[in-house]
């Protein structure tokens, strides 16, 4: 008789799913299906609204990521307005990008999964979670909380507070930057290095030990996604967009970020309200594609910085062409971390960083605008139409957990295929299927949830949805 | 008639002049009282019911901006009843509208949200009404949002009594009621508007923004208004 085995809800991401998988007659894995079943709306209740407040109501879409989001929006409202934004703003807004990508990499690297990578897929839950990791590795625990307040704080001296303010805004940001803030963040970067280079040496220490994982971990051939510079070099917030394959080769190169959805398809699937995005010309669901630091590194011809350059080659060694293993994610945001500190510390030393001028005025010129920017986890596309008042008339948000919604259910099957024996619910088993999704460090489009406080329920179901067995962990 | 009256507000005993509200000689004795629909300057109506008052020997709480004073008055205005009922007031107004701080462009800037922090108003007991009033951004520079409107019509009254262009209107009748320009003509069509921009000024919420301000960024020059109606009543 074939069962399910349902994982509800995955722990230690943000936002609300299960994993269900699905057993065949002789009890092997058959498949395993990621679902996100938390529905938001934001596309839709945006209607009628002016496009002036799009980036602070994109922002709510996430506690994690608000930054990625106000600045895509932020961005579609300059196509809007149809300006260049003053040159600082830019800067500024390149800044404030960073922060946020050195504080949400720094919280899925030392907060959701440095558990499993130093306590062990197999550990006890109950010590399995980053207070578990206080206890046996202090110093590591105390770095990585210092370095999500160095993030945070980058976000707090530029926007005013360090979740959901409102600074960037269509045509800039709506305050210059003070001489004291940047002082301030300049003299806690080095620090910053520290902490950032202790990590990656130690994810290169403990590597080898998961081996069966990195096999397993959604290792197989996908295109991968991303922006890049105009000469190549690794871009997170603005530049062309990238496809490149398996073996690092050039799909498509060059794409007007405005012109995506003629590379973009979206299929919408019954079981998740998580739309699965594909490559048109490959076709759904053929034209699986990953995005987030994994696809960046591949993608970009270097990172265009020394640290994150020299860190980058110990990355290009793990394979001849791209790197498949998703397992591999935890190292590619390690080496951006290198990468966005040392923007940060670039970007605070231009002489016009402190311009009082960041702000272009101008009314709607256009009627249909694209903002994309490389969020943490990924490519984010912010998507307006606007009526001749401003009010928006149609909207379209692509997030990175969505471009990523094949690639994770493919990478849970082959996972699941490979540690869930029969219908023994084993807890390090089903951990490692966990922990695929956690790679992909998959952001619902939600806030933050208290770690450890969430419960795990493994339903063991037949055909008719008949509970056979079942397991709770708290 | 006297030419003074003695009363007294929270047992201070004091003198008024025939024809004073509870809120004027409260204002003009530093006593506050919370308020929304009132502004000096401009006629009151009593439609917010925040100013309400004790009053001894009278049965039920009168509005300060509208009860004229009397000889011998012992007036309350700040009691746990009053507390109550003030918050209830503001919890009903949060319900019946969209009054979402997170994303306004009036937050930080907004006397409701001020009222709500300094009265503790830190949940709403009433079930939200979320209505889905079209905004009307056809004005060239200001846009006029119903949906965060609490119906105090200090724009109507600053239209009709400062720049006497009349272009505000009620339409509807309580709850269904919505601020209207003109024959509920698109605004930017209004041909009585002059685009003097005071009942924008005037607002005390959202419903009333200039355009193009993004999140937190429509600020108020708070003592506009009255200083136009001084300095008008100085000059006659």
């Amino acid at each position: 008789m074939s069962k399910t085995i349902t994982i509800d809800p995955v722990t230690r991401i943000e936002g609300h799913s299960k994993i269900t998988i699905h057993l065949d007659d002789k009890g092997k894995v058959e498949e395993a299906r990621f679902h996100v079943t938390q529905f938001r709306g934001f596309e839709k209740f945006t209607e009628g609204r002016p496009f002036y407040e799009m980036p602070a109501i994109t922002a709510r879409i996430c506690g994690i990521c608000p930054i990625s989001h106000m600045l895509a929006s932020a961005k579609a409202g300059d196509e809007l307005l149809a300006v260049r934004i003053p040159p600082a703003a830019e800067r500024l807004r390149r800044v404030l990008h960073m922060g946020q990508t050195v504080q949400s990499h720094a919280l899925s690297f030392f907060h959701l999964s440095s558990p499993d990578l130093l306590l062990g897929m197999d550990a006890d839950p109950v010590e399995r979670h980053i207070l578990g990791l206080a206890a046996r590795h202090p110093d590591l625990a105390r770095d990585g909380v210092w370095l999500r307040m160095y993030g945070q704080q980058i976000i707090e001296h530029l926007a005013g507070k360090r979740i959901h303010p409102a600074w960037a805004v269509p045509g800039g940001v709506s305050r210059p930057l003070s001489s004291e803030s940047r002082d301030q963040i300049l003299e806690q970067t080095p620090r910053a290095f520290d902490i950032a280079q202790r990590a990656l040496d130690l994810f290169l220490s403990v590597i080898e030990k998961f081996e069966p994982e990195i096999e397993t971990f959604a290792n197989f051939p996908t295109l991968f996604f991303s922006q890049v510079t105009r000469n190549g070099e690794l871009e997170l917030y603005d530049g062309p967009l990238r496809i490149t394959d398996a073996k690092r080769k050039i799909v498509a190169d060059h794409i007007d970020p405005s012109s995506y959805d003629e590379h973009i398809g979206e299929a919408s699937v019954p079981w998740s309200y998580l739309k699965a995005p594909f490559y048109r010309p490959m076709g759904y669901p053929d034209g699986i594609y990953r995005v987030g630091p994994l696809a960046r590194l591949n993608n970009a011809d270097r990172c265009g910085t020394p640290r994150a350059d020299a860190a980058l080659e110990a990355f290009r060694a793990l394979a001849k062409g791209a790197v498949l293993s998703s397992f591999y994610y935890h190292h590619a945001r390690l080496i951006e971390i290198l990468y966005a500190l040392e923007q940060i510390e670039a970007l605070l030393k231009h002489p016009d960083i402190l311009s009082p001028r960041v702000r272009a005025a101008a009314e709607p010129n256009r009627t249909d605008g694209v903002g994309v920017a490389e969020a943490p986890r990924g490519t984010l596309i912010h998507h307006y139409r606007i009526n001749d008042d401003g009010q928006i008339t149609w909207a379209n948000l692509i997030v990175a957990t969505g471009h990523n919604n094949l690639a994770m259910n493919r990478g849970i099957t082959q996972a699941a295929k490979k540690f869930v024996k029969g219908s023994s619910l084993k807890e390090g088993a089903l951990n490692r299927v966990e922990a695929v999704i956690r790679c992909y460090d998959p952001c619902l489009s939600c806030s933050t949830h208290a770690l450890g406080q969430m419960a795990l329920r493994v339903q063991l179901m037949d055909r008719e949805g008949h509970v056979l067995d079942e397991q709770k962990r708290v | 008639m006297k030419e003074s009256i003695k009363l007294t507000i929270n047992e201070q005993a004091l003198t008024a002049k025939p024809g004073q509200t509870i809120l004027d000689v409260a204002w003009a004795n530093d006593i506050d009282i919370p308020r929304l629909c009132y502004l000096k300057g401009l006629s009151g109506v009593g439609a917010c019911r925040l100013c309400m008052v004790e009053v001894r020997g009278v049965p039920r709480l009168l509005a300060a901006c509208v009860a004229r004073v009397t000889d011998g008055m012992e007036v309350i205005t700040d009691s746990p009843k009053l507390k109550s009922y003030r918050k209830m007031v503001l919890e009903l107004l949060l319900a019946e509208r969209n009054h979402i701080c997170a994303f306004c462009v009036a937050s930080g800037n907004c006397e409701l949200q001020d009222l709500a922090q300094s009265l503790g108003v830190t949940h709403v007991r009433y079930p939200y009404r979320f209505p889905n009033f079209k905004v009307d951004a056809s004005h060239d520079r200001f846009v006029h949002d119903p949906n965060r409107c609490v119906l105090c019509t200090r724009c109507l009254r600053t239209c009709e009594e400062i720049e006497g262009a009349r272009t505000w209107n009620v339409r509807g009748r309580g709850i269904h009621s919505v601020m209207i320009t003109d024959l509920n003509q698109p605004w930017g069509e209004s041909p009585t508007c002059t685009t003097c921009g005071k009942c924008v000024q005037a607002c005390p919420t959202g419903a009333l923004v200039e355009k193009g301000r993004a999140t937190g960024e429509m600020t108020r020059t708070g003592n506009l208004l009255p200083k136009l109606t001084s300095m008008r009543e100085s000059g006659r």
